[in-house]
C-alpha cells in the first residue's frame, strides 16, 4: 500500500532559486529551497506557476530531478521554442528569484527502493527527468536493484545528465545505461542508433515475470513502448507511463 | 497533428486532482462504466486542451469523468466511472 | 494576488486596437487546438448530415448531396472561452439557413450532435438568419480534423466551443437541452461580450 497517501491540501509554496546549470543546449536545472517543503517520492512532479505584474498567470507541471534524499528540489526543464513558462524557466530565471510551486504531486509514477525489480526504464528526451530522480535514489540508499534505463535522444548533445549518468552506469552496481541516439550518431559509435522499437526492447529487458517498468517521454513514444512491452510478456500492471506534452492552451 | 499529440495521462491531471480529492488519485482505480476495464487513474487518458479536463478509458476511450474549473468553483461529472477504489 | 515572478511576462500577445476583442480576451495569431477527445475520422463516404428532431420532414445529405448544396465564404472573428480570440478567420461553408429550408418546425432550439459524442445547445434563432454555417473549408483548404473537419458547425458570435467540430446533425428541440460542456458549468448561451462563460454569468 505504498501508494495510498492522504495529502491534505496541497499548498502553494514559494521557492528560491539558489543554483541553476545548463544539462544540455535549451535544458537547464534549477535547484530550489523551498521553505515548508515535506519531502518528495522519486518519480513525483511539482506545479510551477507563475505570476506577471499584470496579474496574468501561468501553470506547468515539472518532475522532481533531485531524489528523496536532497533536501533541495531540483527540477530539469526543457525549453520548448512555443512554450510560455519554459522559455522563462530556462532563458531568464536567475539564482535569487523567486517562484510559485505545489507539490509533491502523483503517486502512480513512483519508484522506491524498497519496492525492489528489476527496474526497466525507458525515457524519451526530457522524459528521462523523473527517472533520473529514481536512479539518484537508487544510488543515495545504496540499492543494488538491477537497473536499465533506455533512454532516447536525438543526438549525443542532447543527452540529459551524459556524465553522471556516464559514471552512474559504470559504477558497477547493477546500473546499465543504454542509449539511442536517433538523429545523428557520432563517428565510431557503436550504440542504437534509431528510434526505439520492439527488436531493441527485446533486447534490452529483463526476462523476468517481476520486472517493472517506468515509460517516460512524449506521448507516441511512451504509447509505442508500453504497447511493446506488454507484447513482450508485461503485465500492464507493470507498466507505468508517464507522457510529457504541452499544458497550455 | 495527431490525437498522440494531444493526449497526456492522469499524472497531467494529478494536481488540479489534488485540488478536489484529499486521497491521491493517480493510484485510485477505477473502473469504466461502458466497458467494465479497471486502471489506475494515473494511467487513464487526459485531455487537458479544452474548456474543461476529460478523463477518457485507455480501453474503450469512453470518457470517464469531467472537471471545469472557473476560478475558485469546480464542476465534476464522474458518471463514467462506475466504481473508485481509493 | 499570488506571488509576482521577477521578469516573467507569459507570451507577448498582440495589442488590440480594433476594439474587436471582447473583454477578457486576448488577440492570438495562432489557431490553437482544443479537444475533449481523440480525434474522429469518419470515411467521406460515410459521413452523412443530418436535420431531424421536431421537425415535420427530417432531411439528410451525403457527403457529394452536401457538397452540392450552394456555399459561401465568410470571415469573422472567433472567440475562444479559453479566452484566446482570433481575427478576420476565413471559412467556406453551407449556411443553416440553406439546410433548414423546406423545413417546417414550432422547435426553437437545436442540439448539434457530433462523431466523438461532443453535443452543444443553442436557440434556434442564433443558428439563422446568415448566423451560422456547416462550415467544411478554412483559410482555403479543406478543413483539418484536428479543426473539425470534413465539418464543423461555425457560429461566431458565441463563444466557439459552439462551433461544434465533427459535426454530423442538427436534432431541433423544443427545450434547450445543455450539451457537453454546458450541462457542466459552462453557460447556455455563451455571448462573449457579455462575457456569459460560465453558469450564473
Amino acid at each position: 500500500m505504498a501508494g495510498t497517501a492522504v495529502l491534505g491540501r496541497l499548498t502553494w509554496l514559494v521557492g528560491e532559486v539558489t543554483d541553476a546549470a545548463f544539462e544540455a543546449p535549451r535544458v537547464r536545472s534549477l535547484v530550489l529551497d523551498v521553505p515548508g517543503w515535506a519531502g518528495h517520492r522519486a518519480g513525483q512532479h511539482v506545479d510551477v506557476r507563475l505570476t506577471a505584474e499584470d496579474g496574468y498567470q501561468a501553470q506547468r507541471s515539472y518532475s522532481i530531478a533531485s531524489p528523496p534524499e536532497d533536501e533541495r528540489v531540483v527540477l530539469t526543464v526543457e525549453r520548448l521554442d512555443d512554450g510560455e513558462v519554459s522559455p522563462y524557466l530556462v532563458d531568464e530565471v536567475r539564482v535569487g528569484d523567486r517562484f510559485e510551486l505545489r507539490g509533491p504531486i502523483g503517486g502512480y509514477f513512483v519508484w522506491e527502493a524498497v519496492l525492489g525489480g528489476p527496474l526497466l526504464l525507458v525515457a524519451g528526451g526530457s522524459g528521462v527527468v523523473p527517472l533520473m530522480a529514481m536512479i539518484r535514489h537508487r544510488r543515495a540508499v545504496g540499492n543494488g536493484t538491477p537497473t536499465r534505463l533506455l533512454y532516447s535522444s536525438r543526438t549525443l548533445e542532447d543527452v540529459i545528465y551524459r556524465e553522471e549518468l556516464d559514471r552512474l552506469g559504470g559504477a558497477g552496481d547493477g546500473l546499465d545505461v543504454v542509449h539511442t541516439l536517433t538523429r545523428g550518431q557520432p563517428p565510431g559509435w557503436t550504440g542504437y542508433g534509431r528510434r526505439i522499437d520492439a527488436e531493441m526492447l527485446r533486447e534490452v529487458t529483463w526476462d523476468d515475470d517481476g520486472a517493472q517498468a517506468f515509460v517516460c517521454g512524449p506521448t507516441r513514444l511512451v504509447e509505442s513502448v508500453a504497447g511493446e512491452l506488454v507484447a513482450l510478456g508485461y503485465d500492464p500492471g507493470r507498466v507505468k507511463t508517464e507522457r510529457f506534452g504541452p499544458t497550455g492552451t | 497533428m495527431e490525437d498522440a499529440d494531444l493526449r497526456l495521462d492522469g499524472n497531467a491531471a494529478a494536481g488540479l486532482l489534488g485540488e478536489i480529492f484529499v486521497r491521491e488519485v493517480t493510484v485510485a482505480v477505477g473502473t469504466c462504466d461502458t466497458c467494465g476495464a479497471r486502471a489506475e487513474l494515473g494511467a487513464v487518458h487526459v485531455y487537458m486542451h479544452a474548456p474543461g479536463i476529460v478523463l477518457r478509458c485507455p480501453s474503450c476511450e469512453a470518457v470517464l469523468m469531467r472537471i471545469v474549473q472557473a476560478e475558485s468553483r469546480y464542476w465534476l461529472d464522474v458518471r463514467g466511472i462506475r466504481s473508485l477504489e481509493l | 494576488m499570488a506571488f509576482v515572478s521577477r521578469g516573467f511576462r507569459g507570451r507577448r500577445r498582440p495589442p488590440d486596437e480594433s476594439g474587436r476583442v471582447p473583454p477578457g480576451q486576448y488577440l492570438t495569431h495562432d489557431f490553437p487546438v482544443l479537444s475533449a477527445g481523440p480525434t474522429p475520422h469518419t470515411p467521406l463516404e460515410e459521413w452523412a448530415f443530418s436535420m431531424g428532431g421536431e421537425v415535420a420532414g427530417p432531411k439528410r445529405w451525403t457527403w457529394k448531396e452536401f457538397r452540392e448544396l450552394p456555399s459561401e465564404t465568410v470571415t469573422k472573428d472567433i472567440h475562444c472561452v479559453t479566452k484566446w480570440s482570433k481575427l478576420d478567420t476565413t471559412w467556406e461553408g453551407v449556411s443553416v439557413d440553406t439546410l433548414l429550408a423546406g423545413i417546417e418546425t414550432d422547435a426553437e432550439y437545436v442540439t448539434a450532435f457530433c462523431d466523438g459524442g461532443y453535443t452543444t445547445n443553442l436557440p434556434l434563432e442564433d443558428v439563422t438568419d446568415g448566423k451560422a454555417w456547416i462550415a467544411f473549408a478554412y483559410d482555403g483548404e479543406p478543413l483539418e480534423p484536428e479543426h473539425g473537419g470534413p465539418a464543423r458547425l461555425l457560429v461566431p458570435h458565441l463563444y466557439f466551443w459552439k462551433s461544434a467540430k465533427w459535426v454530423r446533425g442538427l436534432s431541433l428541440m423544443n427545450e434547450d437541452e445543455p450539451g457537453f460542456w454546458e450541462s457542466l458549468g459552462y453557460h447556455l448561451y455563451g455571448d462573449p461580450w457579455r462575457e456569459q462563460r460560465y453558469w450564473g454569468d
